[in-house]
């Protein structure tokens, strides 16, 4: 029971999808969050300090 | 082929021995051998050193992709042997079947941030055209492939999603030999022909990875006044 609350998603993905409406273009949110993310992971790749092993040449 | 009269003696070496004969040079299995050894000798095939360049997170993408990829064909496997009731009805189908959409998720999530990468690195450079148009087709047989899982899921969801997509894929024309509604059709297609594709282009994009190297930066090239175009010829150079 705990494990399945554990393992369940943040939110509830049963119900009807939530979509936005800009003109013609309509996505829903599930597909703008994980647009957004890629996003920010892809600055985040770009930004972050790759780390270093000792002895590695500069 | 010959016949080796070299019965019961220890196998003949070919790196660092003897020149070859000409009755070998004729064989396919030595020709196709060679021609191997010599586009991806064994250190540039598996490498222990990359260049300093490479030690940024944005190069970590694309074995990222490899690795969904993967568990995509792992757990594909496995849904493939269990069938459609076991992973609609037991709670064990339920976490494979589950599994297996977000290790898909995870693949396309990891590429798009591997391609914008690339993009931006404008990774065809230096003879490296081959390595990115590879890229490019992967990418695209891995939206039908992903597209032929959607309408394969045997629910109501993949009965909206076929029954959505059919007038505009008919519209191409595509529906005369790729029709959406034709479950058979599309599950032989997602589970035989899509996969191999995949498999044998990222496998192959893999390999021009390896035989050309990873794409230097821009002020790294410049200071290159030739290509490169020789993964060892660049491993290890200080930026």
């Amino acid at each position: 029971m705990v494990l399945g609350v554990l393992l369940a998603a943040l939110i509830n993905l049963g119900g009807t999808g939530k979509y936005f409406h800009w003109g013609f273009i309509q996505i829903s949110a599930a597909n703008l969050v994980i647009i957004v993310l890629m996003i920010v992971v892809f600055v985040l790749a770009i930004l972050l300090p790759f780390p270093k092993r000792k002895g590695d040449r500069q | 082929m010959s016949i080796d009269t070299n019965v019961g003696a220890e196998p003949r070496t070919h790196a660092g021995g003897p020149a070859h004969s000409s009755a070998e040079s004729r064989q396919w299995t030595a020709r196709v051998r060679h021609a191997a050894e010599s586009a991806f000798p064994p250190d540039q095939l598996l490498p222990d050193r990359q260049p300093a360049y490479m030690a940024s997170w944005i190069y970590v993408f694309g074995v990222l992709t490899v690795v969904s990829l993967a568990w995509v064909i792992i757990t594909g496997c496995i849904l493939a042997i269990m069938g459609p009731t076991w992973w609609h009805v037991s709670s064990t189908g339920h976490f494979v079947n589950s599994l297996h959409l977000w290790s898909v998720e995870a693949f396309f999530f990891f590429m798009v941030i591997h391609l914008w990468g690339k993009f931006f690195m404008a990774a065809w450079r230096g003879n490296r055209r081959l390595t990115w148009a590879t890229g490019v087709i992967s990418f695209l047989v891995s939206v039908a492939a992903a597209f032929t899982g959607y309408v394969s899921q045997t629910n109501f969801d993949s009965q909206w999603i076929s029954t959505q997509a059919k007038d505009g894929i008919n519209s191409t024309g595509a529906g005369a030999f790729w029709n959406v509604l034709n479950f058979g059709q599309m599950l032989m297609w997602h589970i035989v022909l899509l996969p191999i594709g995949i498999a044998l282009i990222a496998g192959l994009h893999v390999l021009l990875v390896r035989r050309r190297g990873i794409v230097p930066p821009f002020e790294v090239a410049e200071h290159h006044t030739e290509p490169v175009a020789d993964a060892a010829a660049a491993a290890g150079e200080p930026a």
